[in-house]
Order: structure tokens, then sequence, then C-alpha cells
């Protein structure tokens, strides 16, 4: 189906079926029980979820494929907010044009600097990525902001004002929203102790995070993929029988850079600010860890990856004190105050602890990541042995 | 994983199920809010986002620790603190309207982004009626847009750029600290007494919005007073030698250096300013002198010595002598055995006023609160008599001029308060130019769903 074999047919069909019914996956806990803390269900986490499930996706194209790692990725998804905001500033609130506009200059953008930059390779090529983009965080934060020419307001962040032209939002709404269809509409649903919300923002989203892995599985699968997996294994090889690889990795920056572009552009869609932070360094790196968690060149992987550092933001750095002591209040009070005083390190403000040490662990015990895990427990399940399902060298010969 | 089988008959099964649970919200959808997270059962939740990681996260888990104590204050525990002092008798420390007073946190990491999405949880997931807090002004203008169209009350904690009342103002926030213009109006009259009125002044900015408003209003108050200023130079915000900025102050026949830093920037250019002697050096026949327009205990403590006799401007100090101030400290200082931070001061008083102001309006309708809120007069949160504005919901209360003290007894008191300044010289009209002008308006007070 949709020009997939069978197997991915089936990753694709899941990946949609959890994407249409996070909602539902995402809230398991009553509203009322304690647990409902790491319920993850609602709009804007959501959204995050698949945004950053599509930037992580973009990444993997150029990470997974050919072995480039770009640590300067935030670069495009911070233009492509900035060109969405615009959009918003400029024409209407729609998101169409704002989305289609950050693709475009996101392109434009990584194809500048995938030409400079994809002259060296390895680390090189990094540093080379990390540089423009720290240039562009300090250019948006402060150079492009002075008071005179002022277009990303810097530290405050590009927002959109009631006397901004807005040349084509004649009667349209005042908020973000696809052809009338507001963006942070929430139907509420509830159903016993759970309640459920349905977001159009999400919804939205999702639609494109689905579609963005489509077309990178079809990636994965063509002859352009392969040509980039043979870029990874040995590009000396490569370029000794006579091919030029650097088409071929440009090609790839400049599509992992639109998919950047795309989430930023959707990111400034459910929420129309554009802030210089999202360039910084600390989310380029984020990108990179998201797609190593999941699993560097799998499909699924960078998804995974994605959710589970968002998760970990958004939920456990909410955990408090107070938190902590309602949940063990039935205990003594000083076996309450131990326990609290044990996990204190690791909630609220010591997310980033957990967070770390989650990742130490996966990496040491399952370098291919969290798809990694998965399939080893599928194998331990299903009775088979790990190299049995080990995709070995395609047999097919090389054309 | 090949072994699951694909069907056409399977397909249109979960394809029938998948649709049905989308159909399902149009069917049985939640009665309506007349406002966004209306309390309907015996709570209310408060959201309390402040810096808790990055450069401010000192600030942020002291104004997380008053806005704990405010709460406790609301439902009726602990000493009751400013609850005696305030001037407005509507609290009556049996929670907000009869609801128990609930909170929830989230971590700002002083971003945009992250502030936004950690309020936006507060919201959508929480149900927070208010979110309080903060510690950069990006993070105010960010966060109080966001509960503008949420529809919820944005009660700024530390902001100071002249914008988060100024060309960002806002119908549902409020903000109780000073800001920069105000520093500088407060500032100028002690710096001419001190200093006279022909000085060459050198300044050194942050690169970023605040400092620009910053630098803007300082060099407009002394320029009023007949300084001059020789140079204004831009600092990268990631900076932390500021020595190669240093050296050139001298040369330029500057004899004032103004540090229009914050933070841990302020810290590291004050040092340096005074590894390079520029305080025991004379030019143009005067004392070399050395300004920080906005201080903090936090920055004080980490600037350590180097701040003996530098002038700088603060919200809020706990060594004011008015009832409030007292009855906070005490409260404050019995639970965490050291004096509150202008920041923890801050929110604390902006917590109880939103409280007051639920109270006095009998709802916590945000439309009910904001009118509540603009142009109340009160006293006895610490500040000494303050005033919202209704036009740009900026706060006026005097401004006080501290000195890093000379002797200091303790590791609190390295700050002295120099002069009060009153309100009426720190008054600006609302359509100020430095405050979007006639353009900046507040727009509707939005109530959400």
């Amino acid at each position: 189906m949709f020009g997939l074999d069978k197997r991915d047919t089936t990753l694709f069909l899941f990946v949609v079926a959890i994407t249409l019914l996070a909602p539902f996956l995402l809230n398991p806990f009553p509203t009322e029980s304690a647990l409902a803390q790491f319920n993850a269900g609602y709009p804007d986490l959501m959204q995050r979820f698949v945004i950053f499930g599509i930037f992580a996706i973009g990444f993997n194209i150029l990470f997974g494929l050919t072995g480039y790692l770009s640590f300067g990725h935030a670069a495009f998804l911070g233009v492509g907010s900035y060109a969405a905001v615009w959009m918003f500033k400029l024409l209407s609130f729609n998101i169409i044009p704002a989305i289609a506009l950050s693709i475009i200059v996101a392109g434009v953008f990584s194809l500048a600097i995938g030409y400079v930059c994809l002259r060296r390779s390895g680390i090189y090529f990094s540093i080379l990525t990390l540089a423009f983009a720290q240039m562009s965080f300090a250019m948006a934060y402060s150079v492009l902001s002075n008071p005179s020419f002022n277009l990303t307001n810097g530290e405050t962040g590009l927002q959109v004002y009631a006397s901004d032209p807005q040349y084509l939002k004649g009667d349209g709404p005042d908020l973000t929203h696809l052809f009338g269809l507001e963006m942070n509409a929430t139907k509420t649903l509830e159903l016993g102790a759970w309640e459920f919300q349905f977001n159009t923002g999400f919804y939205v989203c999702a639609v494109f995070m689905i579609f963005a892995f489509y077309i990178a599985m079809r990636i994965f699968r063509s002859p352009f993929g392969l040509m980039l997996r043979a870029i990874k294994t040995n590009q000396t090889r490569l370029n000794y029988t006579g091919i030029n690889s650097r088409p071929y990795t440009l090609a790839a920056f400049v599509i992992s850079g639109m998919y950047a572009g795309l989430a930023g552009g959707l990111l400034a869609a459910t929420d129309p600010l554009a802030g210089a932070e999202r360039m910084q360094w600390t989310a380029s790196g984020e990108v990179v860890l998201m797609t190593i968690l999941g699993g560097a060149g799998t499909l699924l992987g960078p998804i995974l990856g994605a959710a589970f550092i968002k998760y970990f933001e958004n939920i456990f750095s909410k955990i408090n004190d107070t938190v902590l002591h309602s949940w063990f209040s039935f205990m003594p009070e000083s076996i309450d105050n131990f326990l609290v005083a044990i996990i204190h390190p690791f909630v609220g403000k010591g997310w980033h602890l957990t967070l770390g040490l989650m990742f130490m662990l996966i990496v040491i015990f399952l370098p291919g990541g969290l798809v990694d895990g998965g399939q080893r427990i599928w194998n331990r399940i299903t009775g088979r042995s790990r190299t049995q399902n080990e995709p070995v060298a395609d047999p097919k010969p090389a054309e | 994983m090949s072994k699951f089988e694909f069907t056409r008959r399977g397909l249109i099964k979960s394809g029938a199920a998948v649709g049905a649970g989308l159909a399902m919200p149009t069917i049985l959808s939640r009665p309506a809010f007349s406002y966004t997270n209306e309390p309907k059962g015996g709570t209310v939740t408060l959201g309390f986002n402040v810096p808790q990681t990055g450069p401010y996260a000192d600030e942020g888990n002291d104004e997380l620790l008053a806005q704990t104590l405010a709460v406790e204050h609301l439902n009726g525990e602990g000493d009751g603190g400013c609850l005696a002092t305030f001037s407005s008798k509507a609290l009556k420390g049996n929670g907000i309207l009869g609801k128990k007073v609930q909170f929830v946190t989230g971590d700002t990491q002083t971003k945009s982004d992250a502030a936004r999405a950690s309020a936006k949880s507060m919201i959508e997931k929480d149900g927070a009626i208010m979110i309080n807090g903060g510690s950069s002004s990006g993070v105010a203008v960010a966060v109080q847009g966001l509960c503008q169209e949420a529809g919820v009350i944005f009660m700024a904690g530390l902001t100071h750029a002249n914008d988060t009342t100024g060309k960002d103002r806002k119908a549902n926030g409020f903000r109780h600290f000073f800001n920069a213009y105000m520093s500088g109006a407060a500032l100028a009259p002690v710096l001419a007494k001190e200093m006279g009125a022909d000085r060459r002044a050198y300044h050194l900015t942050a690169d970023y919005n605040w400092g620009w408003t910053q630098e803007e209003s300082i060099k407009a108050s002394t320029e009023a007073l007949g300084w001059e200023t020789v140079n204004t130079v831009k600092t990268p915000l990631a900076s932390t030698d500021f020595s190669s900025y240093i050296a050139p102050v001298i040369n330029a026949g500057a004899d004032v250096l103004v540090l229009n830093h914050y933070g841990g920037n302020m810290v590291n250019s004050l040092t340096n300013a005074i590894q390079f002697g520029l305080l025991d050096k004379a030019v143009n026949g005067k004392d070399f002198k050395i300004v920080v327009p906005l201080y903090s205990e936090l920055m004080a403590a980490g600037a350590g010595d180097n701040i003996k006799g530098v002038l700088g401007s603060m919200n809020y100090n706990w060594q004011l002598e008015n009832e409030g101030s007292k009855a906070f400290v005490k409260s404050f200082g019995e639970k965490h055995g050291r004096p509150p931070s202008n920041s923890a001061q801050t929110c604390y008083a902006q917590v109880l006023l939103y409280a007051d102001a639920c109270e006095r309006a009998g709802t916590f309708n945000p439309c009910g609160v904001v009118e509540a809120l603009e142009g109340f007069e009160f006293d006895g949160l610490g500040n000494g008599p303050t005033s919202y504005r209704k036009e740009d919901h900026q706060c006026f209360k005097d401004v006080l001029v501290v000195r890093g003290a000379q002797n200091p007894t303790t590791k609190f008191d390295t700050l002295e308060i120099v002069e009060i300044t009153p309100v009426s010289q720190v008054t600006y009209p609302p359509n100020h130019p430095m405050f979007g002008g006639d353009e900046a308006t507040l727009g509707k007070c939005n109530p959400g769903a």
C-alpha cells in the first residue's frame, strides 16, 4: 500500500494509529488520581511531541543515513519560526502561507549553510554547523533586533501586535487558524473518571507529521537513500568509484533543513511567538539527543526520542516537593520525609539529572536506542534470536 | 514483526473504531466554563512559573519559597504574614473566596519557549487560573502574551525592561516590579548629588532588549542633569570576561562607568572593573565612580567586596522599616533562616494582591480581577503606599537607591539604603515614548472559554 512493502505498511499504519489516538494513549490515569501527574495528554505537550517528532525525523535523514552529525539544526527551526511569524504579521493568521514560507526559507538557508559546511566532513563539519548556528543565534538575539532594524525582536521574541498590517486578514480570526479552524480550539471528552482533550492544533500537526514520516520512509527505501547509506559506510570508496557524493549530502542536508523549517513553522502556528533560544546550541544538541536516544538510522526512533525528551522536560520538571509529600503522605512522617529527600534531586529542577541518567543507561545498554530496546523485548516475547531478525546487508546486488 | 497479518477486513474494522473514537467528542463534550479554568470544586489552583535551572535559578528558587509562603498565609497556616498589615481586609485566611489554594510549579529555564510551554501545561493540564513568577523580561513578555490569549491572569515576577508595561502591555497582565525608566529617574538626582553635574559617563550594556531600555533610560535621565555620555558599548550576553571592554574606558576620558548588566554578567563586569583599579583612578580631577542601575541581593552576594560604595536601585530591600516589610521579613526569616530577596517580595506581594482582588471582585473571572486591580491603591505589603495604574497596569511606589555597604555586619546587609525616592519623582505618562508612545494599548481583558 502507498508504494510501501508489507512490513513498512504495518509500521506506517502503527505510527498513524498511535498519533491519532495520542489523546487517549497519553492520558491513561484518571484525572483526579495521584498518578494524573504523569498524564501527558494535554494539547501543548501533544503538539510538542509531534512537532519535535518532525524535527527529529528530518534530522535523522541527515544523521541516520549519511552519518553527517550536524550540530546546528536548531538554526533552521528558528528561521522557520521567524518566517512563519512574519507571515502572520504581514498577511493573516492563516497557517498555510506561514508554513509554506517557513519551509522555503529554511530550505534556502540550509542550502547556503550546507554548501559551505559540506566541504568538510566528520568533526569539522559538526563544528562548522555549530558555528553557523551560534552565529544565527547571536544575530537573532541582538544584531537583528536593534531598534532601527528589528527583524527578530531579540530576547522578547517576535510576536504579532494589533498594530501589524496583516493585509489579508479582513474579518478573519485573531488567532492562528487553518482556513477558519482555530488552532487552539479544544474539545474535552469526559468518560467516567477520565478526561481526554482533542485539540485542532494537535491534529493539524499530527497530519503533517504523518506526511513527514511517510516521505522519510520513502527516502529511506529509495535509491537515493541507498546512496546516502553508502556515504555513511565509506565515502572515500564511493569517491574512488567516480561518484561525486557532495550533491547527495547537500540534498540530504537541505531536506532535513526543510523538515526543521516545517517544525519551526508549526511551532509558530500553534503558538505565534518566535524566540531566539530556539536557535541556541542547546536546542541543536537536543535534537541530536532525541535521535540517538530513539535510535539513529531507524524510522521510528526519532519520534520516540523526541517524545521521551519532551515528556521529561514537561512532566518531571513539574513534580515538586508538595506533590512528593502527597504521594507518600500515607506513610509515617519520618519515612515520608526520607523518601522525599531521596527523590527530590531527581525531579523538579533536577529533571536534567534524571534525563542524563536515562540517556547514559540507554546509550550503554541499548546502543540502538529505544527502538533497539523494543526489538529486544519483542524478540524475547516471540522467542526469536537477535541475529535472525537483524537485517543483514541487503542481499540484492548493487546496480 | 512480519508475522502480523494485514487484511482488508482488519483495516476496515480498525478504521471504523478510529473514526468512532474521533467522532466521540462532538457527541459528549463537557459543560462550558464561563471563563478559562473556572474553579468548580473546593480548591483553586495557582501556577508558579519560575526559573529553576539556568542563569537565574537562584532568584527563581527564592521566588518559589515566597510563593509557597504566600499560599500558606492565604490558607490560614503559619503566622499570616502580611495579611495582618495589608490595608485591604478582604482576605480572611480561609483561602480565596472560601476555596483552598493549591499550586503547581514549573521551570521557565529563563527561555521564552520553555516558559510558555510550562505555563501552557499549567493552564491546560492543571487548570491554573493565575500564573505568577519569572526572572527576566523576555520571559515575562512571552508569558504575559500567552496568558492574554488563554484568558488567565498574569502577575509578572522580576521584570525590569520598560516593554513589559510599555509596548508589550496586556490587559490580563500586571507588574509589581519597577522598571528601567524608574531606575533612571530615581538614580539621577542621587548621582548628581554625590558626583556632581558635569560627569562623563561610559555605558557597558548587555546586548539585548532589557539592556537597551535601561541604557536609554539612564542616558536620558543623566543627560538631563548635564552629564555627558562618552560612549555606549554593547557586550554580548554570553560574555564572562569583560577585560577587553573595561580597558578603553579610561582612555575615553570617562569618569563614571555605568554597568547595564544583570546577574552573572554584572558580577563579572564589576569584578573586572575593580581588578583594573578603576575606582582608585582620578580622571578630569574627579574620583572615578561605578554605577549599577539594577541591583539584587543575589548579585551583591556574588560580587562580594567589590560592590562597596557602588550605587544602584532596587524595588525592595528587607531592611525597609515599614509594618508590611517587617511582617514579611519575620515570616520569611523564621521559615528559611535568612531575609527575603527583592524578587521574593515581589512574588509574595503579587500572590496576595491577586487573592485580594478576587475577594473584592467576588469572582475568579479574569475580567472581574482586572477591574478590581486597576487603579487599586493599598499599603502594607512591604513597599509602602502603592498603586496600580489603570492605563498600563504598572505599579507605582517609592524606589530605593542603594549602595554597597562599606562595613557590613552580616552577609545579609551588604547593601544599604541611601535614599527612598518618592513615587512622584518616578511617575511618567502612560504614553511616554519609551513605553510605546500612543500606539501601546492594553487591549481588552480576555476571560477565555
